[in-house]
């Protein structure tokens, strides 16, 4: 009970204090994490547009795996990265294992079904909705696409938000690819795993309250937009 | 585009026969007004007039000059659904899919919201408008898009009188342009206000199509008779 009230206040101490290390280890996270779920978003966004507003052979298949590869496990997302990316790899002559690039591939590798599954369900929905309103109008499936995806971009930003959260909270591909690397693939949920088990609780404990703060502050920016966006656009 | 034939059209979906069987010819000039009870498929004989839906069996024809495919036509839904963005650009919306070069849309654009008086609301977002204003953009959306055949179906539903004076006045407007009216409505008195025709359809046959005064004073068919005794009392 001390032990853990003492590493309490340190890791308070640490964050208050700004720590270098600290900072320097949440900086890269975050960045890592945007970096993912902006190219997350940019392939996600069309697939889940065309799967839901598209008639084509195989679509209700690829929903069924888009679906099931929400849930894929880290660890074999690190693996296969890795796979790719190791000296032997297809992609080993750009040498980016262990390196900042090769843990953001692998998160937006993650995260990437993730939104284009959440954008697919969000579009679909509005889709059924709009449908013959833009018919009528003379919408191609194309235009309707397009119209969609701005017309949800409210709801699609928490999905993007969703596609962070998962991201940013992932140990196992970042560890694979990433290395966990002191100063240069360190993140907070490596960090958190390495500082645990070699017992620096309060840097460990200080990360992880950093790490489930930012999670909670993500959610509820997240529903602070939908809000005022209903509130404004209806 | 117009006269438009519908020759033995038939809808059917999940083994129901929602259209049964109908034909008939519109042409250009007379308002057409379609009455029948609830779901006696006037939404969806319309919704298969504009195309949205294939028929079963039949053939829906556009038999007169100019755009052929049918193409210069609009409807105005009985639920719209308006884009979150302002009334305006609800507006230039549907004037830029048809096409419209970009100066020209928004000048359109202001002069419809003009002609159904949204010129003070043109900036809000279409979707918190009130539900006559709503009702309204959806005239000016259809309006701007200067159609030879205008579908409305059930255009008042929801609106109180004074709303309902205001799309009215707006239809007349737009039929004045030399837009042939095709609309729906339960309101027999806005029927007999802006119809000059009426097709009747009772479980999805079309039963009756007389004059407006003639189907009124003297309806041909006991269900139109009977219909038309069961609202009571309109004005
Ligand atoms: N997509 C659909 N699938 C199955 N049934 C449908 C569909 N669209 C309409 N129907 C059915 O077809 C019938 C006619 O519907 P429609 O909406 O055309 O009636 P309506 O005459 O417009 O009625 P109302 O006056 O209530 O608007 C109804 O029984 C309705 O349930
Ligand atoms: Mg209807």
């Amino acid at each position: 009970m001390n032990d853990l009230n003492r590493a309490f206040a340190e890791a308070f101490g640490l964050i208050g204090a700004l720590d270098a290390k600290l900072v320097e280890i949440v900086t890269l996270s975050l960045e890592v994490s945007v970096a993912a779920v902006a190219f997350a978003a940019v392939a996600g966004f069309p697939l889940g547009a065309a799967l839901a507003v598209g008639r084509f052979r195989g679509r209700g298949s690829i929903i069924v795996l888009l679906n099931a590869l929400m849930g894929l496990p880290p660890v074999v997302v690190g693996l296969v990265v890795y796979l790719l990316l190791s000296r032997a790899g297809p992609l080993g002559e750009f040498g980016i294992l262990f390196t900042p690039a090769a843990m953001v591939i692998a998160q937006a590798v993650l995260v990437t079904p993730i939104i284009a599954a959440l954008s697919r369900q969000t579009i679909e929905d509005a889709w059924r909705e709009y449908e013959e309103q833009l018919r009528s109008l003379g919408a191609k499936r194309l235009n309707a696409a397009f119209t969609l995806l701005w017309d949800t971009r409210f709801s699609l930003i928490t999905v993007m938000l969703a596609g962070f959260g998962r991201a940013a909270a992932e140990v196992g591909a970042v560890m694979i690819v990433g290395g966990n690397i002191d100063g240069v693939t360190r993140v907070m949920t490596t960090a958190i795993a390495l500082e645990t088990s070699k017992g620096d609780l309060p840097l460990a404990l200080g990360l992880g309250i950093i790490l489930v703060g930012l999670v909670i502050m993500v959610n509820a920016a997240a529903n602070l937009i939908r809000e005022a966006a209903l509130r404004r656009y209806g | 585009m117009l006269p438009l034939e519908l020759r033995d059209v038939s809808f059917a979906i999940n083994g129901r026969t929602l259209i049964d069987h109908v034909s008939v010819e519109i042409g250009a000039g007379p308002r057409t007004v379609i009455l029948g009870p609830n779901g006696a498929g006037k939404s969806v004989l319309m919704r298969l007039c504009h195309g949205l839906l294939p028929a079963s069996a039949g053939r829906i024809i556009w038999r007169g000059a100019g755009s052929a495919d049918g193409s210069r036509q609009a409807m105005v839904f009985q639920r719209p659904v308006m884009l979150r963005r302002s009334a305006l650009a609800n507006v230039v919306y549907g004037l830029k899919l048809a096409g419209v070069s970009r100066a020209e849309r928004e000048l359109r654009a202001a002069d419809v919201l003009d002609a159904v008086d949204l010129s003070a609301v043109s900036g809000r977002p279409a979707r918190v408008l009130s539900g006559g204003e709503q009702q309204r953009l959806a005239l000016a959306r259809a309006w701007a898009l200067n159609p030879e055949v205008l579908f409305l179906d059930e255009p008042t539903a929801n609106l109180d009188p004074n709303a309902t004076r205001d799309v009215e006045s707006i239809i007349n407007q737009i039929c004045a342009g030399g837009t042939k009216i095709i609309m729906s409505t339960h309101n027999l008195g806005q029927a007999r206000r802006l119809g000059d025709e009426i097709l009747f359809l009772s479980h999805g046959r079309l039963v009756e199509r007389s004059p407006v005064e003639q189907f009124f004073k003297q309806p041909a068919s006991a269900e139109a008779a009977a219909f038309i005794r069961a609202e009571l009392p309109w004005n």
